[in-house]
């Protein structure tokens, strides 16, 4: 297996407090990895070093299609190669949706309007909400927007592609859609890491599942052992309080 | 003699007005290059006073602290009067585009600083994980949401440093202010002093109104 995304003894501290521990994980490309855990434990913490939104400890080392995650160019690379999408959606509210989709393109990689725009009219027909193209997100559903935020980040034609509770601010009525179109995406070989709660989702689609608690990886495997059979006493008490709750 | 021969005459009117005009020319070219030059400075020092090494902005920070604690008349005398001792020589014009425009851009500053502190940190966390770069960010996503917060202030700074030009007199800048003065001693009539004030409000009223409709406006969409 080679790594697309390699993460060696990732440490992260807010102050005193040590939010990662040493963190080892290697996703390989086109694996879909859901991660799991209680609240604190660091699993936004974890994906937001993977584009260095959180820089992280000396020692650390994180490295994307072998570019180590550092700052200033490689770190333009890095991003320019990582989606992100986020809990709250952050879609850009001065721009109409189409806009906020070709606005990656155009600054970064320098397409033109009007191939930028076929793309994005591609993309929202791609996740679903074509005739919503000129509306400003405020006017789109939780859902719809969290569908153009994923189509945002697509944009970028991104190698990996790094979730963070994507369906954990939406309505119940709403996360059945956001969750079918992250399926069409797994299915296209896209590297998917994924925080969520959603453990439906995490053993139709993940090819590995992760556990996480108190800033360490505890357990690790295909949904059916991690999320049915669990080893770890820890892993059993979170799936007992998740299922049961 | 009635209070109208007094403090508008007419008579005085029609022969002072051209001077007024000529004044109120020299105002407006100083109020709008002092007004831009100030926007442009306190973006700079928004920037440094935000993102420069911590030497910069511990500097800009004195900067902006000591323009806004100066009396812009004090400034002005040291800009005209003292800096000729340094070999330094302004002209009138000079001398009071620059005191205007060092004040009026350390209080830009601290209004440009306000808005993009209001902007939320998803803003820019989105943007920096697409890859755009610092200057895009701010360029592309920041400062147009920013500007709908900071118009509102920076009207009123805006208006502040108009009226403030009114102090470019002490220089022998032949303001609006400057003009009706000696338009006063030479017609031995108040008329054109009245008259520069309403000059004044003319001008200055509806951008005070606008600001209060703005902030309305803001406010009502908030909720
Ligand atoms: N900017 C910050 N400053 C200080 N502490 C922080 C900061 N961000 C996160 N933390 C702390 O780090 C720990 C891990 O946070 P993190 O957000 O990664 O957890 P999480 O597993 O994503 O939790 P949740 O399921 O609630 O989202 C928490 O204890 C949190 O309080
Ligand atoms: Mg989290």
């Amino acid at each position: 297996m080679t790594a697309f995304v390699s993460i060696r003894n990732l440490r992260k501290s807010f102050g005193t407090f040590e939010v990662l521990k040493g963190i080892d994980l290697d996703v390989a490309k086109g694996e879909v990895v859901c991660i799991i855990g209680p609240s604190g434990s660091g699993k936004s913490t974890l994906i937001r070093c993977i584009n260095r939104l959180e820089p992280f400890s000396a020692g650390s080392e994180i490295r994307v299609d072998g570019t180590a995650v550092t700052s200033g160019r490689a770190l333009a690379k890095v991003r320019a190669e990582v989606g992100m999408v986020f809990q709250s959606f952050n879609l850009f509210p001065h721009l109409t949706v189409r806009e906020n989709i070709m606005i990656a393109p155009r600054r970064v990689r320098g397409t033109s309007r009007a191939d930028a725009a076929r793309q994005a009219d591609r993309l929202l027909e791609r996740v679903g909400i074509a005739s919503q193209a000129d509306k400003y997100p405020e006017h789109l559903s939780g859902g719809q927007q969290q569908r153009v935020a994923i189509a945002r980040a697509l944009a970028m034609e991104p190698q990996v592609m790094l979730f963070d509770e994507p369906t954990s601010a939406l309505d119940p009525e709403m996360v059945g859609e956001v969750l079918d179109v992250m399926r069409d995406l797994a299915r296209t070989g896209v590297t998917m890491i994924v925080v969520t709660h959603e453990m439906g989702f995490a053993s139709q689609v993940a090819d590995r599942v992760i556990f996480m608690d108190a800033g360490q990886i505890i357990e690790q495997g295909p949904p059916a052992q991690v999320l049915s059979n669990p080893q770890e006493p820890r892993t059993r008490n979170f799936l007992g309080a998740v299922l049961n709750h | 003699m009635d209070i109208f021969d007094t403090f508008l005459n007419v008579e005085v009117m029609q022969r002072t007005f051209p001077m007024l005009i000529r004044g109120l020319w020299i105002t407006l070219q100083l109020g709008a290059a002092s007004i831009v030059a100030g926007l442009i400075l306190g973006l700079l020092l928004a920037m440094a006073r935000l993102y420069g090494v911590a030497p910069l902005r511990f500097l800009t920070r004195l900067y902006i602290d000591i323009f806004r604690s100066i009396p812009l008349l004090v400034l002005l005398i040291i800009v005209y009067y003292a800096l000729p001792f340094l070999g330094l020589r302004l002209s009138p014009f000079a001398s009071a585009m620059g005191a205007l425009t060092l004040v009026s851009g350390a209080y830009t500053a601290e209004i440009f600083r306000a808005g993009i502190e209001a902007i939320p940190k998803g803003q820019f966390e989105a943007s920096a994980a697409l890859g755009l770069n610092p200057l895009r960010m701010m360029a592309d996503i920041i400062l147009p949401q920013a500007v709908r917060i900071v118009i509102p202030p920076l009207t009123n700074n805006s208006i502040n440093v108009v009226k403030d030009t009114a102090l470019a007199s002490v220089v022998a800048m032949p303001d609006l202010l400057k003009q009706a003065t000696q338009a006063q001693a030479l017609s031995a009539n108040p008329t054109p002093l009245i008259v520069a004030a309403i000059i004044y409000i003319a001008f200055l009223w509806p951008l005070v109104a606008g600001v209060s409709r703005m902030e309305r406006r803001f406010a009502a969409r908030r909720r």
